[in-house]
């Protein structure tokens, strides 16, 4: 595998991982585990094939472990952890804003449903790579797509603001703790 | 209808498929929120792109050239890595302040800032992407300006650069803080390569001004113009010179502004 091809899957992978967690570190914590993961099973890559697609399933495939690892310790916060996210962008701006609270929807998603909607937006890859990726049958991936979208604009539109937070107020400290 | 969502349909099935959702209409209103929510999605984390790559990333990687190549591939690939972090890290430091903390009083030029920010981004994101810089090509020509006159809701025009020497590859859709914008991308023989991102903007206007002036932002190794005109905002980016780009952005106006 010539380095510099996997080197320039790395932004991708950082971003996906991002929203995929919807926290910076846990994602860079992923895309190491799945860079490592990959450089101990290379030979299983088949030079020529799709180097992207493999890695996306490589990285499904460990974070989809650690979900369930998290669930059995009944860690998993409804929440998630985009708070450390709120914190970082502390002094933001209402484009901050949005993305926080679209990054907060998100996160309300069940696992493989918010997989299937980034995949095939995010990552624009088509249906039957997404089912290649997540192994499940296309039938399944299509289904997911829809209850992705539908729970995601039913949270978007939900009154999810406390305050007076609107594209105008933004100086504003992000709050941590939104009630909904 | 996720097919119609997702962009990835043939012509036949477009018309197919947008002939149903002309029949249900509460389909359609779905379908269009589902393609504004993906509009959004798709800027989510934009900027991680961008960033420089973690040491720590980079050597996770490196242990797989290691394998493969070498010891002497791997120090030839990490000096490569190290600059160019090197130069990401410069690009992303020597960027301007974005959004200095009292911008708010001065809405207007924060809007300016943010749309010249935003077509930076793009164009920073696009312009090096081999096989997709484009959504529609210039193949497309008409169809790619009545899509995007569509989704901006007015009607759009594209420049002809030939004489400065940049031909049109295409363009494509991108969500905007204020709406739809859109953003054409030109070549030249050299494979230089710029773009003109154009959006709607509402708050440009209250200074009654009817001169259009020409800003000029610098961003690391791009520079953009900017201007309004017409209620439309304009920002033509690249890496050139900046009397190069002015000309272009020159040429741009006048052939944008004949009615």
């Amino acid at each position: 595998m010539p380095p510099r091809q996997l080197h320039e899957q790395i932004p991708g992978l950082r971003r996906y991982a991002r929203a995929l967690t919807g926290n910076t570190w846990a994602a860079d914590d992923l895309v190491q585990d799945t860079l490592e993961r990959a450089c101990s099973k290379w030979r299983l890559w088949l030079a020529g094939s799709d180097l992207r697609a493999w890695l996306f399933t490589i990285m499904h495939n460990i974070h989809a472990s650690e979900v369930r690892k998290l669930v059995r310790q009944q860690q998993l916060a409804p929440t998630g952890p985009w708070e450390d996210e709120a914190q970082q962008v502390a002094e933001a701006t209402s484009d901050n804003d949005i993305r926080l609270d679209l990054q907060r929807c998100l996160m309300q998603l069940p696992e493989d449903q918010r997989s299937v909607l980034l995949l095939v937006v995010l990552e624009d890859m088509s249906y039957a790579d997404v089912a290649r990726i997540t192994s499940a049958p296309l039938g399944t991936v299509m289904s997911r797509l829809s209850r992705a979208r539908s729970r995601l604009q039913t949270l978007m539109n939900a009154p999810a603001k406390a305050g007076p937070s609107s594209a105008s107020a933004g100086a504003d400290i992000v709050p941590l703790h939104r009630s909904r | 209808m996720h097919a119609w969502v997702d962009e990835r349909l043939t012509p036949e099935q477009l018309h197919a498929v947008e002939a149903q959702l002309g029949q249900h209409p509460a389909q359609h209103n779905e379908a269009l929120q589902w393609r504004s929510q993906a509009d959004a999605l798709r800027v989510l984390h934009l900027d991680v792109l961008q960033e420089p790559v973690p040491a720590h990333l980079l050597e996770s990687a490196q242990r797989i050239s290691t394998y493969r190549h070498g010891v002497r591939q791997w120090t030839r690939w990490g000096g490569m890595a190290a600059s160019v972090a090197l130069a990401f890290a410069c690009g992303w430091w020597g960027r301007p302040a974005l959004f200095p903390d009292n911008e708010l009083a001065q809405t207007s030029r924060a809007l300016n800032k943010g749309f010249v920010q935003q077509a930076s981004t793009a164009h920073a994101v696009y312009a090096p992407e081999v096989r997709h810089p484009v959504e529609v090509t210039s193949a497309e020509q008409a169809h790619l300006v009545q899509w995007l006159s569509k989704r901006l809701g007015r009607p759009l025009r594209v420049p002809d650069l030939s004489a400065q020497g940049y031909v049109l590859m295409g363009g494509r859709l991108l969500p905007g803080d204020t709406g739809a914008r859109a953003q054409f991308m030109f070549q030249n023989t050299g494979g230089a390569r710029i773009t003109l991102y154009v959006g709607g903007v509402t708050d440009a206007s209250p200074k009654g001004s009817q001169d259009t002036v020409f800003q000029f932002s610098n961003q690391g190794s791009n520079r953009s113009f900017y201007w309004v005109d017409h209620g439309f905002g304009y920002a033509l980016t690249g890496a050139l010179e900046r009397q190069e780009l002015m000309a272009l952005s020159e040429a741009v106006y006048s052939q944008l502004g004949a009615p």
